[in-house]
């Protein structure tokens, strides 16, 4: 009997939790409701861009002259920001577009500080785990798109 | 025509002998033993099936994608799985056993990310013990949260598992209260018999800086039978990449792929007698290996600090992130993505 009981509350226990992990999956709808709406999730994307500590906002990317820092960084983009961000950095379905006004207008410590710690309440990760060196890569990519104009392929890319 | 008969009574009566050595010693002592065994390979052919489906159905309907992922096996960092993203993983653990058969213990992970603050896995684990049985020992459902929304000097996640395993459960996936090595010493047919119904507690406290990453990992287990005390473990790593830089083509031998560290986990006894009399502890070089393609490859020999550890363990484990899990299995229900 006793045996039974705890069978049967680790299965409810079970089946409650798989519910609650998949149900803004499974019902978008439910979970529109109670999540911010696309775009307003990438307004709060934006936003973070400010809320860069003043110290952090005057950082220099230490690799603004490595002549490999752009392709580099391009390949470390592909890799981990593409996902969500598009493979041309045009945005996606949960990540907004980085050719975005706001994102031109960015400091590369603004920039590098969202890395860091994400928005993570909003649905990006941090991304610490990467090093800092790699970090400031991928924001060199990022920023050669104002400079540029136009993406620029990152090398290594088929 | 009389040797030959001789030649015939001999290979009967060397089959009977054999049969009954089957029988009767070793391995299986008994028809019923014999079905165990079955049933344990049986266990152990649907942990790597179910792995490999998993893998080969999320191979086919989501992309993978690039993992960073720390090369400890015990310890964990404060990073948790990209939200959408549901990373398979396959485990080995190979251990020397005093007093008994040495074992081969596996298990299989699927790591889905909610949010980007809530992480959820299931655990399946696995057994075989040489010259003894292969059994399928119970499965965990671990729950991480990350409360801070920021990077802070140190970064705490909440970690809560529920575990439902049988005595014979021999991945060592933690090590805590006295655990120690005589309690895996007795073969599978009696340690099977119990069973284990645990909640278990983390703080994982972690901190990048330098390239470096250094985590401390206390542990809080509760036997969810009243008698049994709160037991206590921890497990602590320290690890960095190779190289801190990336080099601008896609390459699978850069330094950058690499990361090592090591790695210390133990059991710090129990609410009734806490501290270090009666535990084990173990050290445990670690190497992982991101490949570009989204596989990751880790491999760390352990190695028993004191008379009551094993005194070899060697773990290996192979894992991959699909990205989109979440959008597919959205997708495949007639959701909008």
């Amino acid at each position: 009997m006793k045996n039974r009981t705890i069978a049967l509350c680790s299965a409810a226990l079970l089946a409650f939790m798989v519910a609650g992990n998949f149900v803004g999956t499974l019902f978008p709808a439910y979970a529109q409701m109670n999540g911010p709406a696309a775009a307003e999730k990438h307004k709060w994307s934006y936003a973070a861009l400010k809320k860069a500590p003043d110290e952090a906002r005057a950082r220099v990317n230490p690799l603004e002259n490595d002549p490999d820092a752009q392709a580099a960084g391009g390949k470390l983009f592909e890799q981990h920001c593409a996902e969500c961000h598009g493979r041309k950095a045009e945005g996606g379905k949960r990540g907004p577009s980085l050719r975005a006004h706001e994102v031109e207008e960015a400091t590369p410590g603004a920039i590098f500080w969202v890395l860091t710690n994400g928005i993570v309440r909003h649905g990006m990760p941090d991304w610490s785990k990467v090093p800092e060196p790699e970090r400031w890569q991928i924001v060199r990519f990022i920023q050669s798109f104002k400079i540029s104009g136009a993406l620029q392929s990152p090398a290594g890319q088929r | 025509m009389a040797g030959d008969h001789n030649w015939m009574g001999n290979a009967r009566s060397w089959a009977r002998r054999a049969l009954r050595e089957v029988l009767t010693s070793g391995q299986a002592r008994s028809v019923r033993e014999i079905g165990r065994v079955s049933q344990g390979q049986c266990a152990r052919a649907f942990l790597l099936s179910l792995s490999t489906l998993a893998l080969g159905c999320c191979g086919l309907f989501c992309p993978s994608s690039f993992a960073q992922e720390s090369p400890y096996i015990v310890t964990y960092d404060h990073y948790l799985e990209e939200p959408g993203s549901l990373e398979v993983e396959y485990f080995s653990t190979f251990g020397t056993q005093r007093g008994g058969n040495d074992f081969h213990a596996y298990w299989v992970e699927f790591e889905y990310g909610v949010k980007a603050w809530w992480t959820t896995e299931i655990y399946l684990d696995g057994q075989t013990t040489f010259n003894d049985s292969t059994l399928f020992t119970g499965f965990r459902f671990e729950n991480r949260f990350r409360p801070l929304k920021q990077e802070h000097f140190i970064n705490p996640v909440i970690y809560i598992e529920y575990e439902q395993t049988s005595g014979a459960d021999k991945i060592l996936k933690e090590v805590e209260g006295h655990d120690i090595e005589s309690d895996l010493a007795e073969p599978n047919g009696s340690l099977r018999q119990d069973h284990d119904h645990e909640l278990e507690f983390k703080l994982l406290l972690s901190k990048s800086f330098k390239g470096w990453n250094v985590a401390v990992n206390p542990l809080f287990t509760k036997n969810l039978s009243p008698s049994e005390p709160w037991e206590f473990g921890y497990a602590v790593g320290a690890s960095r990449p190779l190289a801190l830089k990336a080099v601008p083509n896609r390459c699978n031998f850069c330094r950058e792929n690499f990361i090592a560290g090591v790695e210390m986990y133990g059991g710090l006894g129990d609410a009734k007698s806490f501290g270090l009399h009666e535990t084990s502890h173990y050290l445990a070089p670690v190497v992982a290996w991101n490949l570009p393609s989204g596989w990751t490859l880790r491999l760390s020999p352990g190695f028993g600090l004191n008379d009551n550890s094993h005194r070899f363990l060697l773990r290996w484990g192979v894992s991959r992130e699909f990205s989109g899990f979440g959008e597919m299995v959205s997708r495949l229900f007639g959701g909008r993505p």
